[in-house]
């Protein structure tokens, strides 16, 4: 704990510790052996290589998710719709995939890469805008936009892309080679994880290198005096928005392309939400976003595994991720 | 038009109930976020308790109990901790999703009785506002009652104007004598009973069942729905039954046939929603409590 470098990462092994206990106590109450429940997230999750792959698979859409809620919070936006961002960069990677399907790999994945962050940031845009007009807080509108895009992409797969050939479920037509993102051999493991960690090395340079990220330390600092200095605060609302909402539209486009090959209606199980949760408890910072995030994407695997093993529904890793948070958010505060 | 109105009466009384709740948490100066994860335990622990005892009412109390104690929580979070209102708020959510999954696990799907249906002799046969008012269950009646109740006494009552000190200016609330941390307490607790029983209504009132997830955003809804009352809860009536006629619109277009996408239709609520927030938010912002949050508004 004297260590200067070493204090963080024993206050998170700490408060891990803390919500893993909580929630076994919670499994013991419903006559659940704790202990075998872990045991199966753990064997399922580092146990093996096949299960570590899929663990990091789950890690690169996180990566992206998380960075969408630490960016806006850089100026204390707090952007929950990082599932509906995910979604709408999904479906606007997947217009791509359909109508450019004879294009070259290359350019071709790099236009469903540019779309997907468009989409992205157009739809976290809306709340940016409504939020820099004193309309309504950004909190709520993208709450809200997040049905509205799971809704959007059920009525295409649903609608007018709905395979005719695919035997009644509700997808598009499978994406041509050329739009797959690659993946390491042997495993699903994809360039997106890649694309994450480089994203959140940016994230990391920005806000410690670069003269936006000393402006944006002042407007989240203190707006009133970044105002007298003259900072574009109206403009940082709107942008930051648009880039978070455009790394979560990234991660549906790499979801879509790498994981799903096709664009379905169950493309995520809450990476938005599950993301929100990451940036909180790593405080926005980069390294904790990385740690953070897979230690989420093995709770997220697990949640799978206990549904086979233990009969839950798969939905009770939720209070585990909740419980995580609660312990990180009440924690004792040195008053900043 | 007369199954559109009664639906509307349906549909709105759970969001009355939501919106009711979140008025009195936010009167008090705290958002919660969480009120869709409340609402979920209301839900469940409102339809198991019905079909374990085989009443309805024990069902209602339950939820209320329910609702209460994970709001307890929350005020534990965010009054005594002073965690962050918003994030806990919506940390709350991912535990009602998850708590209500586990809770309901193996009742999903079971057919119950629920809330009987107790039309009031004689006004219940008038043509058009009969069934659309006069035919429903207890919890229908007593929605627009509370609300008036809960507007006495928020601005009538010495407790009312505690909160609403409370939720203006916490620190001149305690020089004048309240404590605001029981302040907060008993507005969380009222908002967290009112919560659950906004769920059960959805469980054993509406549908008369249990499916996971199944308030489908209408905590979100009312968090919308409480600028558009400006904090008050009189006014939270008229939007009630505004998004519920929204709601009883879109599936009556449904089930009539109408060739628009299912999926356009249900985003109606949504973008209404939306649509309220960007008229009222703006010039309304003046009537929230001056307290609300802090970290609402932005700066710490």
């Amino acid at each position: 704990m004297r260590h200067p470098r070493l204090a963080p990462l024993a206050r998170f092994g700490g408060l891990l510790v803390i919500g893993l206990g909580a929630f076994a106590l919670l499994l013991l109450v419903f006559g659940r052996n704790p202990l075998r429940a872990y045991a199966d997230i753990f064997a399922s999750t580092l146990g093996d290589s096949y299960g570590f792959s899929e663990t990091l698979v789950k890690v690169a859409p996180l990566l992206l998710t998380a960075l969408a809620v630490a960016v806006p919070s850089r100026i204390w936006l707090i952007n929950v719709g990082g599932e509906g961002q995910l979604y709408v960069g999904a479906l606007c990677a997947t217009w791509a995939a359909l109508n450019l399907a004879d294009w070259p790999r290359g350019p071709l994945l790099a236009v469903m890469a540019l779309l997907g962050f468009a989409g992205g940031g157009a739809w976290a845009a809306i709340a940016g805008m409504l939020r820099a007009r004193g309309w309504a807080s950004e909190t709520i509108s993208t709450l809200l936009l997040n049905y509205v895009a799971i809704l959007l992409v059920h009525y295409v797969v649903f609608g007018p892309w709905r395979d005719p050939e695919g035997l009644n479920y509700p997808q598009t037509t499978p994406f041509a080679d050329g739009a797959i993102l690659p993946a390491w051999p042997g495993s699903r493991v994809h360039l997106g994880l890649l694309l994450g960690l480089l994203a959140v090395a940016a994230f990391a340079f920005v806000i410690a290198r670069t003269r936006w990220g000393l402006e944006m330390r002042a407007v989240g600092g203190n707006v009133e005096a970044a105002h007298r200095l003259g900072l574009p605060i109206n403009r940082y609302v709107i942008v930051l928005m648009i880039v978070g909402g455009g790394l979560a539209g990234l991660a549906g486009m790499t979801e879509v392309s790498a994981i799903q090959g096709r664009l379905r209606p169950s493309l995520s199980p809450g990476y938005g939400y599950t993301g929100f949760l990451i940036s909180w408890m790593a405080g926005g910072h980069p390294v904790g976003i990385v740690v953070a995030a897979f230690v989420l994407a093995v709770i997220t695997a697990g949640g799978d595994i206990l549904q086979m093993t233990q009969a839950l529904p798969g939905s009770v890793v939720n209070i585990l991720m909740a419980v995580l948070l609660f312990v990180v958010l009440g924690r004792p505060q040195a008053r900043a | 038009m007369r199954s559109l109105m009664t639906g509307a009466v349906v549909a709105g009384t759970p969001l009355l109930y939501a919106t009711l709740a979140e008025v009195i948490g936010q009167r008090a100066g705290v958002v919660n976020l969480g009120l869709e994860g409340v609402m979920l335990v209301g839900a469940v622990t409102g339809f198991v308790t019905t079909v374990l005892t085989g009443s309805a009412t024990a069902g209602v109390l339950a939820a209320a109990l329910a609702g209460a104690l994970l709001n307890a929580l929350f005020a534990w979070l965010v009054v005594d901790r002073r965690a962050n209102q918003l994030a806990t708020g919506l940390a709350l959510m991912f535990a009602g999703v998850g708590l209500s999954a586990l809770l309901g696990a193996s009742y999903v799907g079971r057919p119950i009785t629920g809330l009987v249906e107790l039309p009031v002799p004689g006004l219940a046969r008038l043509p058009v506002v009969g069934p659309a008012l006069f035919s429903h269950d207890a919890l229908v009646y007593a929605a627009v009652p509370i609300a008036l109740l809960m507007h006495w006494g928020l601005f009538s009552t010495r407790w009312g104007l505690a909160v609403r000190a409370v939720g203006e200016n916490p620190v001149a609330a305690f020089a004048a004598g309240r404590n605001p941390r029981v302040v907060q307490y008993q507005a969380l607790l009222l908002a967290g009973a009112l919560g659950g029983i906004a769920g059960a209504d959805l469980s054993i009132g509406v549908a008369k069942t249990w499916a996971e997830w199944m308030t489908a955003g209408r905590g979100f809804i009312a968090v919308a729905l409480v600028i558009f009352a400006r904090w008050q809860p009189r006014r939270a009536i008229a939007g009630a039954a505004l998004f519920g006629g929204a709601i009883s619109l879109q599936l009556l277009l449904q089930t009539r046939g109408i060739p628009i996408s299912p999926f356009i239709l249900d985003m109606l609520p949504y973008v209404l929603s939306l649509a309220v927030l960007a008229a009222w938010g703006g010039t309304g912002r003046r009537a929230a409590p001056a307290s609300l949050g802090r970290v609402f508004q932005g700066s710490q």
